[in-house]
This record gives structure tokens, sequence and C-alpha cells, in this order.
């Protein structure tokens, strides 16, 4: 990799958690959140950190923007150690928090804008330029005055992205980005995080429960569980690597016994006329279909993707799977 | 759908803002001096606190009721002395306005920092609920970002009433005034809010330990103010020496008070400690600055 971004070279966090056992008696004991975490980004990325719950994202991306201090390792984003020269980085990234918006809530839109632009110290042009093509791409025109409390979510992401991209930053931290919105407004999001990667070459790390953010934006997953790198390849191995199932439902004319697809697929459901049948997720589903359309009265189908918790479970925790060792690698 | 519609009245025409003066370097440079970051601090505090203004000024009724609910309240402070007086004719040994001179030194010092660095209160709840990590992402100090935080002009309530009394005091307080005792009460009302202030510091950076220690902050913070608006000859002996040595409140009005007004020294302190009251501050200040330092960087290795 010739043009490294972004540098994490056996970091670790551990934390001191101190419980409380009994009437002024604690015991403390070390939690180690991120485990000898290693990993390059180079500039112009776009890549996807899952994982569980407490699997230690957050963590990381806390240190990557010099929020936390690692306790050990080495960690530089944009050739700057984040813990130490906090202030010079927030100059080059951006931040955005799925569930905690920094527009000032009482205030319009626009003020919030202003505010970065004064704080930042964004020459006036930049500014004005930056402003004008990122409320535009994001269609927050008619937004601008309004008091962010009467924003919908959607919206308000919108709005917390435009506030996080106003001083031109080299790399931009999601958390959640997506989550809770609507289909519409994920769709722009999508859209709008995927033009900034390819025109403006912006490097973009995000977390995120929903697969499709993954899957429309990102070339590259890594996962992290219990503070380790678990994959770091793209999405479609992640499939193999867990060998997750999509699910096809069907919706036959009436009552059958179940269909026999061949290998390629299971019943593993009948109710009434509707079947589900379970197929590897890395498998397209249009021979499938085919068949079953060749040989069944069929209605209607649909398929459904398994959801990120599946797939990672899938990965870490196989089933019945001890050939293939769950921390695989294929491509790191 | 996902767009609520929105009257047509707001143009996007506001999308430029008008020019700022003074375009300024935008790539900032290595590390940066000391000077440079008081500077940044500044400057980001005013940034901050004319945001929160302005979102108060949103709520204009609001805002008139608290201001006034806000000088009732200070005033009721002050009538609790008024009626005590009416009953007796000194108080510790004390006249009425010599305990006003009191009253009105502590009540406007602390009023001062109270509506610099009133809010700091709040980084307990704002570490608890997360957005405290908002502000580390920011390039301004942090200390400057939470000082700021619920900036409210209210407070100037407190800084009126304080200064009524005090300016009733000077008038008739029964004092030869020289030079040197009219210079030192703006000198005690500097150092006496930046006594309170480097308070505000320190119980804010005890938060960062103990995340719902607010209410421990307030008690030393009011409950100074409250304390030095009585004669020093009121209370215990070991209780003054504490806040004389301890946490040195007895510099923002008893000990310099003590020479103004021609009376004894609180613990017989020697004369020159009247004019101790800056360098006081200054060693709080510094200390607080310290805590605060080892406050967040205790955060910022533990993030909770």
């Amino acid at each position: 990799m010739s043009d490294v971004f972004i540098e994490v070279d056996e970091v670790e966090k551990v934390f001191e958690v101190r419980k409380k056992t009994g009437f002024l008696k604690r015991e403390r004991h070390q939690v180690r959140a991120v485990d000898s975490l290693s990993f390059t980004v180079a500039r112009g990325e776009m890549v996807g950190y899952i994982g569980p719950n407490g699997a230690g994202k957050s963590t990381t991306i806390k240190m990557l923007t010099g929020i936390l201090t690692p306790s050990g390792g080495r960690l530089r984003v944009a050739g700057i150690d984040p813990s130490r020269e906090r202030t010079r980085l927030a100059h080059r990234i951006g931040v955005v928090f799925g569930q905690r918006t920094t527009l000032w809530w009482d205030l319009p839109l626009i003020d919030s804008y202003r505010l970065m632009h004064r704080m930042y110290r964004i020459p006036d042009a930049r500014y004005a330029e930056n402003l004008d093509r990122l409320v535009e791409l994001l269609s927050l025109e008619a937004l601008l005055d309004v008091p962010v409390r009467q924003l919908s979510l959607g919206q308000r992401m919108r709005g917390d992205i435009v506030a996080a991209l106003l001083h031109d930053p080299d790399v931009l931290y999601l958390d959640e980005p997506t989550i809770g919105l609507d289909v519409i407004s994920k769709a722009k999001v999508r859209t709008f995080l995927r033009e900034l990667n390819t025109e403006r070459g912006t490097t973009v790390l995000l977390t995120t429960h929903d697969l499709q953010d993954i899957e429309q934006l990102c070339s590259r997953v890594m996962v992290i569980d219990h503070g380790r790198l678990m994959y770091d390849g793209p999405l479609t191995g992640l499939h193999e690597a867990g060998e997750s199932e999509r699910t096809l439902v069907v919706d036959l004319e009436r009552e059958l016994p179940p269909i026999d697809a061949g290998p390629a697929a299971r019943v593993v459901k009948v109710e009434g006329p509707r079947q589900w049948l379970a197929f590897p997720a890395a498998e397209s589903a249009a021979p499938l279909v085919a068949r079953i359309a060749a040989e069944y009265p069929l209605l209607d189908l649909s398929v459904r993707e398994p959801d990120i918790e599946t797939v990672i479970a899938a990965m870490l925790y196989p089933i019945g799977d001890t050939a293939k060792p769950p921390a695989e690698r294929p491509t790191a | 759908m996902a767009e609520r519609v929105r009257d047509g009245r707001r143009g996007a025409a506001e999308g430029v803002p008008e020019g700022r003066r003074g375009a300024v370097d935008c790539v900032p440079g290595g590390r940066r001096g000391a000077g440079e970051r008081a500077r940044d601090g500044l400057r980001a505090y005013w940034l901050i606190a004319g945001m929160w203004i302005r979102s108060t000024m949103t709520y204009r009724t609001s805002f008139a009721l608290t201001m006034a609910g806000n000088l009732v309240v200070t005033g009721l402070d002050f009538a609790t002395i008024l009626l005590m007086f009416s009953q007796v004719d000194s108080l510790g040994g004390w006249s009425l306005p010599e305990v006003c001179f009191l009253y009105g030194l502590s009540a406007t010092a602390f009023g001062v920092a109270d509506l610099v660095l009133g809010s700091m209160d709040v980084l307990g709840a704002r570490i608890r609920d997360g957005s405290f990590d908002t502000l580390l992402v920011r390039p301004a100090p942090v200390l400057a970002q939470i000082g700021a935080d619920r900036f409210a002009l209210r407070r100037l309530g407190r800084i009126t009433q304080g200064s009524v009394v005090l300016g009733w005091s000077l008038v008739s307080v029964d004092v030869a005034w020289t030079p040197a005792k009219v210079l030192l009460v703006p000198v005690m009302l500097a150092a006496g809010a930046a006594i309170f202030c480097a308070l505000f510091v320190a119980g804010a950076a005890f938060q960062f330990v103990a995340q719902d220690a607010a209410e421990v902050q307030n008690a030393f913070t009011y409950g100074g103010t409250t304390l030095l608006q009585y004669p020093p000859t009121v209370f215990g002996k070991d209780f003054v020496r504490g806040v004389t040595f301890m946490l040195p409140l007895a510099f923002v009005n008893w000990v310099p008070a003590a020479y103004v007004l021609g009376r004894p020294y609180p613990l017989r302190l020697p004369g020159w400690t009247a004019w101790s009251a800056p360098l006081v501050a200054v060693v709080c200040c510094a200390l607080a600055g310290l805590a605060w330092r080892a406050g967040l960087r205790a955060y910022r290795s533990t993030g909770s």
C-alpha cells in the first residue's frame, strides 16, 4: 500500500473496571476493549467497521479521533498521533456520531454551520463553496433557516454530515449514519457518501448495523470481536467465511409438499402455500428462482438478506464447522 | 415522504454568508504555544457563548421570566441579612454597612465567576450521555468549550444585585478612604472572581472521577459565597482556618476587607496578607488548571 492514511499497529486499550462487591468493597479487574489491533487504511478507501455490541468498535473510533489515548501500540492518522495532537488532527477529520447531533437544537441550521466556519477557521470562499455544494447534494437548501429541533431525524442526520464536512476533512468517521432513517433518507445518505468517496477521494470509515450500508458502500469490511480483528476483506468473502445464508420466500398457488430444489437450497419452513428456502448468501438467486418457477405453480417470491448480526455470528461462531478456522482473513 | 414540505417564505438564498472580515489561514501549524492556546480558548469561548445567548433569545419570554426570577431569588438572599439586622445592631461585631461590604464583594465576585463558568457542573451529565466526546473532536481547547456550555445571561442578575449592595456599602460604611483602600476594592473583585473560577474548574475536574458530583461542586461554590456573606467572627476558629488555608475563600473578602474596614485580621494574619489575594488567585487558578488537565487525561485513558 503506497498511500497509507490510517495506520494502526498493535494498538491496545485496557480499561480498569471497578465493581462493587459489597459495602465499600470493590473488585478491580481489567477489560481489554481492544487487543493488539493492527490494520491500515489507504487514502480514498471506504471501509465498513462492524462487530457485535461491545466488540471494541467505538473504542477504536475514539482512539482514531484522539478522544481516547491507547494503552499501547502505535496509531497514526494523516501522520498525526491522534491522542497527542488532538486539536491539530481535528482539522483533518470529520466525525458524525449517529445518535448524537452536534447541531444547535434551538437555532436555525445555518447557525451551526457558521459556528463551524469560525471555529475551524475555514477561509470564506472555501466555506461558501463547500456549503453550497454539500447543501445541494443533501437537499437541505430549504431547511437552512429552520431550527434544528424542527427537523426530522433524516434531515438532522444529513445536517450533521454537512457540519462534519465543511472544513474539507481527509477522513470521515461515521458511527451508525443510517440508524433510524427511513428508506429514502438512507438512500440519500448512501448516494452522497458514495459520491464523496469517489469524487473527492475522502477516506470513509463507518460503523453500522445495516448490512445494506456495507453492501452498497464498502469495498472492504473489517470485523472486530472481543477487541480483535477477525476478518478484513471484501463483503463477499465475509459471506463465504461465515457460510451465511439468504432466504427465498416462495408463495405457491396451493399447499404442496416441500419444494425439491436440488443441492442448491433446502426448505427450512413450510406454512400453508408459503415456503422458506435457505441458500448460500454468496450464490446468485437466479438459477434457483428459474428452477422453482419452471417446476412449481409460483405466485410470488422474495429474497431476504441475512442481517449483519447473523452474518457476523455465522463467521465468528460457525456451527459444526471445525475444518475452517473462523478468523480466516482471505485478503488481509 | 422523507422531506416534510416546508413553507416557501424561506429561500435558499441564505446559503452564502455575508463575508467575514479577516480571512484566517486554516492550516494549523505544529504544536502551539500556551499563549496561542489561551487565545484559541477565548475565541472558542466567545463563539460558543454567543451561540448559547442566541439560543436563549429564541425563547424571549422564558428568558425575561428567568432573569426576573433570578433577581428576586438573589434579592431574597439579601433580605435574610436585612431581617437579621432588624433585630440586632451588629453581627459578630460588624455593622450593617460592613456586612454589606462583605456581601457585595462576595456576591459580585461569585456572580462574575458564575456567569463565566457557572455551567461547568454539566460536565458530569455530558460525560454520562456521551456528548462530551463531541467536544473532543473540535479544534478548540475543551476547557473553553465546556466553560461556555449553557452560557446564561440570566446570571447577570446576581452581579447586578451584588454590585448594588456593594455600592451602597461603599458610600455608607464608616471608613477613612485612602488611595490604597480604594485600589484594593477592584483588586478584591478581580481576585475573588478568579478564586471562584478556579473553584468551578476544580469542581468540574473532580467530575471526571465522580460523574455525579455536581452537587459536591455546588456545595463549595454556592456554599462558599453564602459563607463569605457573613463576618468571619461569627464562625468557629477551625472553620475559618479551613476556609483560609485549605480552601482559600477567605482571600475573596474576609482578609482584604479587614484592611479596608480597619478590623482585626482573621486568625491574626499579618497585614500584608490583605494584598496577597491576587497571588492566592493565581495559585488557585494554576492548581485548578493542573487538576483539570489531570482529570481530562484520566478521562481520555478510561473513557468513562
